[in-house]
């Protein structure tokens, strides 16, 4: 559906449309030399668009997160879907950073492995990021910081002196504090942006706060809107409108660790205790300013195992509760997480992985707490794990996680990473009221011979303050015990106890659904993924598929115990390659794939694993999978530029340089 | 349900300490940590408290095994970790009756980052560490309060390390009831508990009990049966007369801290206690106000209010 409106003004023919231009791709023809003397040609007609992807890089304190963030909720406004990617520095304050968003009409399932769009702050963001710019692509660069290489005839350059016009518009004090909001100005204006709707996101962003701040935004932003950019980029875009269909539901914008906490509010958890950790911390910040407003308590505890210790006391009192962190506070936790496997205490615990071991890759993402998820800790300590795959998913993955930790009395993972922590997804809205579960106590007295761990049942613990008409009371214990919680050294229950809480999982993996393939549902190549990496996957798989592939894309979201009847669906395939962002360890597998060999002794199962600490690209996961296949290897690698992390496997690196991601998404 | 209505009718019946037995402890004969259980019992029944809001806490150690021999909700935790337990159930339920018990070693060692912070954030509960200068279920290993020269497994030639002074300690911590006994003194015990139970905050009673096995005669020192001396802790009585000037303030820090510097065996009973607002409490303000602002919406209604936010 191509949008033909016209304003009263731009019923002038459109002379600069290229009608060879590819659709739903972004093209421009770079500027002639007479550009500049052209007048203002904002009025021309722009060029219906459905997908664009637009990379703003620059320093963290540039705020181009917030910048980005406006981009993508007023997508989310306009019924488009939108799916983000930053990358934050680990530098405490300052450093490069980028956020990149991905606006289309159609399903947006990856940010995108080039933009079409540049937005170049200074000369380090253009020199780190041209290599992602497409050809053809929109270089837009700060003229009073960017020097770029205008030989260069791929792109299409449109240098504004962003910095000297912050400062002309805003004067004062403010410097150059709001070259974000005044590029904002002039990417709306460059894509037809509802300008507005993004007036009332700014106003509603800075509501409450001093009104010079929200005025200083608007002006920022009106004088970014009022360039007249027409001057240089002989082209504009216009986002085709989407039409919301009948029932539609309204798409809510978030990242990650909102919807989880959001998700766990939903869920009933009213309380919780952490302790800080990137990319942890927003999820406890959430909680700690939210729940109150339920009623309920997030402490900030001393430490890792204080606050795995205080959500565990939060379950045993009747209310399910949560912790979290990244690997280095889960190591931590994992002593009591053992507890609450022998206890057979309710309990989420959230992972939002980063690169490791040790403090690793502190703002980097990774996929490898896997296995500590599964098996960390001594003893045979059942507990469930769970992936969260985008960041909707993160929303509706908590709920599962709260609802198994209820039925199955277990403690629960909930595995998220830095990448879905930090992007920013537009999605339908949950219907809430089918969602949202009370969460008080059952404190109804208990008729006599209430057992908490009857050795024939599922484990339900019941809250302290429940009359036991019998006047026995149960406890609850770290040591083997028997059905009322008291010590017992006795062989016999010990594996009575430990077949107990072993097959309460196994019942758990009776009751998944068999998760859905995409894609072809037999032939030559399934993919299986978890986590994060599903959007690269399912790209990867539609690009291949359009190649004449026959391939299926599997993505697990339960992940211990795994569903039933996987075998099936590897049945029919000849190759079954595991994507995961963690390293192959010595036998050759990552961590799922390693899972996998074992739980179902398929030779056939292969393993792409990665170790960059960035997001897979689609392009290296086709190259990983269809290597030596025409498409796969296509415009890869691009011609006297570097390819940064072109190769996964660190053996092949020519040299170290090469994969020093330096703020390079 | 008609049969629910009877159920929640069913008449209470007197707490006995028959009632709140449970298995028979494990410990050895003669060790100090009987006492403590009996004292408990004692106060349970003497406070007629509901029997189902009494929740008993403990973390590893002998004098951890506590919760198994109370008849009542409890749970017997990990090494050391038992306060934040603690801390998470007192609050969630306010309804319910804290209290959880522990070691040196459990308490002071392992334990003593969260016991420090417990203090800080003056979680209302009652705290009661049975500190025999020893471990006992480890056999003998050196322990936080051990004296300096005391022999142990991984002290052959004696103790080196200067021993936490759990007084100072507490006080410094910000623990707002600070209390000493012994287990040969089970009036006093008992009279400490009570105190403890009735003070809003992190109430905390050190209790020096015998280890007979690993450490005996640790404590005859103070136990006047064996030539001892038991020397109270001389407390304000408010009256007006110049012997009270001498009496120890218990609202006095600086006092509390004084006494605490006594040498071994030291003194008994309450060196410190001080009513500033629990954790408890502050939270609970929090969340009043915070709902008090919102016109105490629906769960449904306010989290529909923030996703309307961000769309
Ligand atoms: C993490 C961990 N480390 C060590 C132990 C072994 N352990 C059990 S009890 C104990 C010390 C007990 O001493 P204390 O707390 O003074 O209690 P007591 O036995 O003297 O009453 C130790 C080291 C353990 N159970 N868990
Ligand atoms: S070892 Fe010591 S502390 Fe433990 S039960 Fe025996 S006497 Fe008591
Ligand atoms: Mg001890």
């Amino acid at each position: 559906m191509k949008d033909t409106t016209t304003t009263p003004e731009t019923d002038a023919p459109n002379s600069a449309e290229d009608p060879t231009a590819p659709r739903g791709s972004l093209t421009a023809t770079a500027p002639s030399a007479t550009a500049a003397s052209q007048s203002d040609r904002a009025d021309l007609r722009p060029e219906s668009i459905n997908d664009a992807v637009i990379r703003l890089a620059g320093d963290s304190q540039d705020g181009i997160q917030s910048a980005g963030a406006f981009l993508a909720r007023l997508a989310g406004r306009s019924d488009h879907d939108v799916m983000t990617y930053m990358t934050i520095p680990a530098t405490i304050s300052g450093g490069p950073s980028i956020f990149q968003v991905r606006m289309g009409t159609g399903e947006v399932l990856s940010a995108g492995d080039e933009a079409d769009f540049l937005v170049a702050f200074y000369q380090h963001s253009y020199q780190d990021h041209i290599s992602f710019l497409k050809d053809g692509g929109v270089l837009l660069y700060d003229s009073d910081n960017v020097q770029p290489d205008l030989d260069d005839k791929r792109f299409v350059y449109v240098g504004v002196p962003i910095t000297g016009l912050t400062i002309e518009a805003l004067g004062g004090t403010a410097k150059d504090k709001g070259k974000n909001i005044f590029i904002l100005g002039l990417i709306s204006k460059i894509f037809h942006l509802d300008v507005e709707k993004l007036t009332t996101l700014i106003k509603e962003k800075f509501a409450g706060k001093n009104a010079s701040i929200a005025n200083t935004a608007i002006m920022a932003f009106t004088a970014g809107y009022a360039y007249p950019v027409g001057n240089v980029l002989t082209k504009q875009y216009k986002f085709e409108t989407v039409v919301p269909k009948e029932g539609d539901r309204a798409q809510i914008t978030m990242d990650g660790n909102q919807a989880l906490a959001y998700g766990l509010i939903a869920a009933g958890v009213r309380y919780g205790a952490g302790y800080p950790i990137t990319p942890w911390s927003s999820v406890m910040e959430i909680l700690r300013s939210e729940l109150p407003k339920y009623g309920g308590i997030f402490v900030q505890a001393e430490d890792e195992l204080g606050a795995v210790s205080l959500a565990l006391g939060f379950s045993f009192s009747g209310y399910l509760a949560v912790t979290g962190s990244a690997g280095p506070g889960i190591s931590l936790k994992t002593e009591a997480i053992g507890w609450a496997s022998m206890s057979e205490m309710p309990l989420i615990i959230i992972n939002v992985q980063r690169g490791g071991p040790s403090t690793g890759l502190p703002t980097n993402v990774e996929q490898s707490d896997l296995f500590q998820a599964i098996f960390g800790g001594h003893g045979d300590s059942p507990r469930v794990v769970l992936a969260a795959s985008t960041v909707e998913d993160c929303f509706y993955i908590a709920i599962e996680a709260a609802r198994i930790a209820r039925k199955y009395s277990t403690p629960v993972f909930i595995l998220s990473d830095t990448s879905l922590a930090t992007r920013i997804e537009a999605f339908d809205e949950p219907e809430l009221k089918d969602l949202m579960i009370d969460p008080k106590p059952d404190l109804t007295p208990r008729a006599a011979g209430f057992k908490p761990y009857a050795v024939d049942q599922i484990t339900q613990h019941v809250p302290p303050g429940t009359r036991m008409l019998d006047g026995k009371y149960p406890l609850v214990s770290g040591l083997e015990h028997d059905e009322m919680g008291h010590p017992t050294g006795s062989p016999k229950l010990h594996m009575a106890m430990t077949a107990k809480r072993r097959n309460k999982l196994r019942q758990l993996a009776e009751e998944i659904p068999m998760p859905e393939i995409y894609g072809d549902q037999e032939g030559n190549v399934l993919l299986v993924g978890w986590g994060s990496t599903y959007g690269p996957i399912h790209d990867a798989v539609k690009l291949a598929r359009e190649h004449g592939e026959k391939a299926g894309a599997l993505h697990l979201r339960h992940l211990h115990p795994l569903p039933n009847g996987l075998e099936k669906i590897f049945a029919r395939f000849k190759r079954i390659v595991v994507v995961e962002m963690n390293d192959q360890g010595i036998y050759g597998f990552g961590q799922l794939a390693t899972i996998l060999r074992a739980r179902f002794c398929e030779p056939k199962i292969e393993s792409a694993t990665k170790t960059d600490g960035l997001t897979f690209r689609v392009k290296e996961i086709l190259e990983r999978v269809f290597e030596g296949r025409s498409f796969a290897a296509r415009k890869i690698p691009r011609e006297g530029l570097p390819i940064v992390h072109a190769d996964p496997s660190s053996e092949n690196v020519k040299s170290l340089k090469e994969v020093v991601p330096q703020g390079v998404g | 349900m008609s049969e629910e209505t009877t159920i929640i009718d069913a008449p209470r019946e007197k707490l006995t300490k028959k009632a709140i037995t449970a298995d028979h402890p494990t410990w050895c004969p003669g060790c100090g940590d009987f006492a403590v259980l009996a004292s408990y019992y004692k106060v349970l029944e003497k406070r007629q408290l509901d029997h189902e809001k009494i929740v008993t806490l403990a973390g590893i150690g002998c004098s951890s095994r506590f919760p198994y021999f109370v008849n009542g909700y409890g749970a017997h935790f990990i090494h050391g970790r038992a306060v934040p337990l603690a801390s998470g159930i007192s609050l969630a339920r306010p309804d319910l009756h804290v209290f959880l018990f522990g070691g040196d070693g459990d308490g002071f060692s392992i334990g003593g980052n969260h016991l420090n912070h417990g203090a800080r954030k003056n979680i209302n509960l009652v705290y009661f560490i049975m500190d025999n200068f020893v471990y006992g279920l480890t056999k003998k290993q050196t322990s936080p309060t051990s004296p300096i020269g005391f022999k142990s497994k991984t002290d052959p030639t004696g103790a080196i390390d200067q021993p936490v002074n759990p007084m100072k300690q507490l006080i410094c911590a910000g623990a707002t009831f600070v209390a000493r006994t012994h287990a040969t003194q089970v009036n006093h015990m008992i009279q400490m508990i009570e105190r403890a139970m009735d003070h809003q905050g992190f109430s905390v009673i050190e209790c020096l009990s015998e280890c007979v096995e690993f450490f005996p005669g640790a404590f005859d020192p103070a136990n006047p049966r064996k030539g001892g001396a038991f020397e109270l802790i001389d407390e304000k009585k408010w009256d007006n007369t110049s012997e009270d000037e001498l009496r120890h303030d218990v609202t006095d820090e600086l006092a509390a801290y004084k006494l605490a510097q006594l040498p071994f065996p030291g003194v008994f009973g309450v060196f410190y206690e001080n009513d500033r607002p629990t954790k408890n409490a502050l939270e609970k303000k929090w969340i009043d106000t915070t709902r008090e602002k919102l016109g105490h919406p629906s769960d449904l209604a306010l989290l529909q209010k923030t996703f309307d936010r961000m769309k």
